[in-house]
């Protein structure tokens, strides 16, 4: 708080910078901007061009956009071919049909499990309340690959709980339970299960206690009080709640990958598949752009909750 | 500032503003101040004068706020032009008005200690950190709050949030002070003190005072002159008796207080009466106003105080009409009455408890409801 | 709803099920015996074969390393963009910057990876930058969207924040440079302390985009663990885990306490 570093040399600072067009504001707003636009919009560009290239053996493995002829003329090398690969081959319309179902199941599963608990923690005296949110969050905090890895403990042949299901005779028999799709949907609901509690907790919070005394006082019983107040009100929540499960499942790759068996198809692993062992980047693209055009809408959507959110 | 001088022994030097050749100290010339669609502030014109404490009075959403953030340079008008002590402030930005506000919610750095949320604005000014710190303790001795210097915001009360919010606006002594809603968060009895509070301390000081407000009674008893806004516009600008006692508009008349208004038109005028012919009232004497032409639709504004109540119709009275008291309500120093006239229109009555009466006058009861011409006031818009 | 044994229970259920295979991990690191699962008795041995294992220790360091670094520079950025997006009304690309610092937050990170991978194969082939690829580049990769969780986090601050503390500072005769480090910066620090310790988290956490943008030398800690759990469970991860989860929770519930008391003062 000196001085010499007061208003007098900010100012003339800034007004260097104004010489040559460049205002404090715009140099503020340009950070941010360019680093995403850097980082984050022009790596889908590059997708996008490299989806219409060809598998080559070469560094990098696909041909260039461009080519000059041996007469000099520059002709632009692209082609839907990957594109009218992914379509013909059954294997990539099955992965994205399949992860679009898992995606969904599983979100659905999180509203399921998720909701009581919101609710209950929305409804919570103070103490408890803070509590209870960060029992839900810490587990978030703990790292996503060895709770995934927990599961494979749990679910194994000679898992926790067949182990448990055995001694206490319910089964004789282990339960396959490992490298199936219930597996896969157990591991996205678990993981996931936080990022759909807080937008509900956060929607149920604000929820006035005096909507439900008043439907209450008008007749409602508690259950009828739920359905017809709390529920719709609550609905921008459950939108937030399930596009924030629901999009990240679709392209999940670790989950399948670890709990799911061979015949899990999800469309992260075909993709992490084309390009880490099949090396074919085109293609890899192709199914990375074709699922960029998947996750879109729902993110569109969650945006004009989140929009809706701020105009409140 | 004598507030309470016959409002015709002018001295010039406290009434500035009756002196036509008076310069004034803030010219705000035409402003207006669009947000996309909507006009906040619509072509207003004003002149506040060197040591006032003038109040801009209006409801929610009137434009009263936004003028006042257009004078601290939070908002840039669309249209117009405001001069302060003779500069043009229009590309002059906020850190280097010489103005200081008081802001509704005090604004009070939450990080920072009471003493050094008053110092903060003269280590801006490049002040050295000792001589800030005196200047600062010299202001909060003048707030008395001198003994809680080292308290975080958060540690004190509504009342003294407040007077730390004041020291801090008026340690660097602007030329104006933009006070908005000063006293808005503080409950009725703290408010009342207050009041008399900031009146001493702006005389103390002799700054300028731009008050926003939206409570009525707040503003007659701080401002030297009221400065009525509604949609954007300034209806009337006077003094606190003038805006009560010669509203110029029936929204002015409504809007201080309360009033009977109804509709009438101008009848004969001799030198020192005239008469409105209103179908609720009938021929209702006034004092005559200038500039009516017979026949044209006027308003009589009639305050319920000004109204005397009767069992009988009293005799020498230039206005009585015949009524039924519908509603009494006792408040103590006052009741007010709700008497239905003939036509079934209510007149609202007020009289001051001054006696123990014996007798009120009641529910159902017929009575006569009479004034003067001089408790007449008649409007034309 | 409020009444009745529907709700504690729904409520019991979801916590069993969220802390269940958190609590055997912990147990079964002290177990003796290699099958996992099967008690064989309390033992450390697989705490001191991880301290032994120079390839996690490494991985672990350098994770560290990318999560600082990624974690500080998308907090500076995170808050540029909060700040923007929140105090500087209208601008040109401002629904642009908007949807670019939302989008991370739920891109698959498969497309993040391999898009990002691309970008920078692409520029070292046309800008000789980055050469190759390793911890400059994962920093990079996780500081996109770590910014993202940043800029949400700062962003709901900015909003609840008075806006007239910023305007006092500037009615007080402070420029605008110096209102965002007088003012600003002090009151929404607390959110950027905690939008810092989620970058870091996520950063160290992060898989399939570490996955993409490494190159040799460079593997992260959860790239060597994945392919230690891909064959199959190991002790010696669990006992990793179990330290994990202790450090976490160590830090969460003092972050918690010190919440609790900050919010004690009254308002």
């Amino acid at each position: 708080m000196n001085r010499l570093s007061d208003n007098a040399l900010w100012r003339a600072t800034a007004r260097g910078f104004a010489a040559i067009g460049i205002t404090g504001r715009t140099l503020v707003i340009a950070i941010p901007m360019l680093w995403f636009l850097v980082f984050f919009l022009v790596p889908f560009l590059v997708l996008g061009r490299i989806s219409l290239a060809e598998a080559i053996i070469a560094r990098p493995p696909y041909t260039p956009l461009f080519e000059r002829a041996a007469d000099g003329t520059l002709s632009i090398i692209a082609s839907l071919e990957n594109y009218w690969f992914l379509w013909q081959d059954t294997l990539y319309r099955n992965a994205y049909l399949s992860s679009i179902r898992i995606a969904a199941i599983s979100t659905i599963c999180a509203l399921f499990i998720g909701y009581p608990i919101a609710y209950f923690i929305a409804r919570s005296p103070e103490p408890r309340r803070t509590f209870l949110l960060l029992m839900v969050v810490l587990p978030f905090w703990t790292s996503f690959l060895l709770r995934v890895y927990a599961w494979m403990g749990f679910l194994r042949r000679e898992g926790v709980i067949n182990n448990m299901l055995i001694w206490l005779g319910v089964i004789d028999q282990p339960l396959v339970m490992m490298q199936t799709d219930l597996a896969v949907y157990i591991g996205i609901v678990y993981t996931y299960l936080p990022f759909m509690i807080l937008p509900l907790y956060a929607n149920l919070t604000k929820l006035d206690g005096a909507l439900l005394e008043a439907a209450n006082d008008l007749g409602a019983s508690p259950v009828v009080t739920f359905f017809t107040v709390t529920l719709p009100l609550s609905l921008p929540g459950i939108v937030a709640g399930s596009m924030l499960v629901f999009i990240p499942a679709i392209g999940e790759y670790v989950i399948p990958a670890l709990l799911g068996g061979p015949d899990t198809l999800m469309i992260g692993r075909v993709l992490w598949d084309e390009f880490f062992s099949s090396r074919d980047w085109p293609v890899a693209s192709a199914v990375a752009i074709v699922m960029l055009v998947l996750v879109v809408a729902p993110i569109m959507w969650l945006q004009s909750t989140q929009d809706r959110r701020e105009l409140d | 500032m004598n507030r309470t001088a016959a409002p015709d022994a002018i001295a010039a030097d406290t009434k500035p503003w009756r002196d036509p050749g008076a310069e004034p100290f803030i010219g705000i010339r035409n402003i207006t101040k669009r947000f996309d669609d909507f006009t906040a502030v619509d072509d207003v014109s004003l002149d506040i004068y060197r040591g006032e404490l003038f109040c801009l009075l209006g409801g929610s959403g009137c434009g009263k706020s936004t003028l006042l953030r257009m004078l601290a340079g939070f908002e840039t008008p669309s249209a117009g032009q405001i001069l302060i002590d003779g500069q043009d402030m229009a590309r002059v930005p906020p850190d280097r008005r010489p103005t200081n506000m008081m802001f509704q919610s005090y604004a009070l750095f939450p990080h920072m200690s009471v003493e050094k949320n008053v110092a903060y604005g003269l280590l801006r000014e490049g002040k050295s950190r000792a001589e800030a710190h005196a200047r600062a303790g010299e202001m909060l001795k003048l707030v008395k709050l001198e003994s809680l210097a080292r308290r975080k915001p958060h540690q004190l009360s509504g009342g003294q949030r407040q007077r730390v919010a004041l020291a801090r606006a008026l340690v660097k002594q602007p030329k104006l002070l933009l006070l908005d809603e000063p006293l808005g968060a503080l409950d009725k009895k703290l408010r009342e003190e207050t009041q008399f509070e900031l009146i001493r301390i702006q005389e103390t000081l002799g700054v300028t005072f731009i008050v926003v407000t939206h409570d009525q009674d707040e503003a007659m008893t701080l401002a030297t002159r009221i400065g009525v806004m509604n949609e954007g516009a300034i209806v009337q600008v006077g003094e606190p008796r003038e805006i009560y006692e010669e509203p110029n508009s029936r929204f002015v008349a409504d809007f201080i207080g309360s009033v009977n208004l109804f509709e009438g038109r101008a009848g004969m005028a001799a030198p020192d009466m005239m008469r409105i012919d209103t179908e609720v009232l009938g021929p209702v004497n006034a004092r005559p106003r200038p500039g009516l032409t017979q026949g044209q639709t006027v308003w009589v504004a009639i305050r319920p105080e000004r109204i005397g109540l009767s069992r009988e119709k009293p005799a020498d009275a230039a206005n009585a009409v015949p009524g039924v008291v519908e509603e009494v309500a006792y408040r103590g120093h006052m009741s007010s009455y709700r008497v239905r006239l003939a036509g079934g229109q209510m007149l609202r009555v007020t009289q001051s408890n001054l006696t123990r009466d014996v007798d009120p006058i009641s529910w159902d009861e017929p009575v006569w409801a009479s004034f003067t011409p001089a408790a007449v006031r008649v409007l034309t818009e | 709803m409020a009444r009745g044994w529907f709700l504690p229970l729904a409520v019991v259920l979801g916590f069993v099920f969220l802390y269940a295979p958190i609590v055997s991990l912990v147990v079964f690191s002290f177990n003796e015996s290699r099958l996992v699962t099967v008690w064989g008795g309390f033992s450390t041995r697989w705490y001191v074969a991880l301290f032994n294992d120079r390839q996690i220790l490494g991985a672990a360091w350098i994770s560290l390393k990318i999560a600082f670094a990624a974690a500080t520079i998308a907090t500076v950025i995170g808050t540029l963009a909060a700040f923007v997006l929140t105090r500087f009304g209208s601008f040109r690309g401002r629904l642009l910057l908007t949807g670019m610092a939302t989008a991370p937050l739920v891109m698959p990170e498969v497309i993040t990876g391999l898009s990002l991978l691309l970008l920078f194969v692409s520029m070292e082939l046309t800008l000789g930058w980055p050469a190759g690829r390793g911890l400059t580049t994962i920093i990079i990769a996780h500081t996109t969207f770590c910014a993202a969780f940043v800029a949400v986090i700062a962003q709901s601050r900015l909003r609840d924040m008075d806006e007239s503390l910023e305007e006092a500072a500037r009615d007080l005769g402070a420029g605008p440079v110096r209102v965002f480090f007088d003012i600003t910066l002090p009151v929404i620090a607390p959110a950027l302390v905690s939008g810092w310790l989620l970058a870091f988290t996520l950063s160290l956490d992060d898989l399939v985009i570490a996955s993409f943008v490494s190159g040799p030398g460079a593997s992260t800690l959860p790239m060597v663990v994945f392919s230690k759990v891909r064959l199959g469970v190991s002790p010696d991860v669990n006992a990793l885990a179990a330290i994990i989860i202790a450090i976490v929770t160590t830090a969460v519930l003092i972050a918690g306490l010190l919440l609790r008391r900050s919010m004690r003062r009254p308002q």
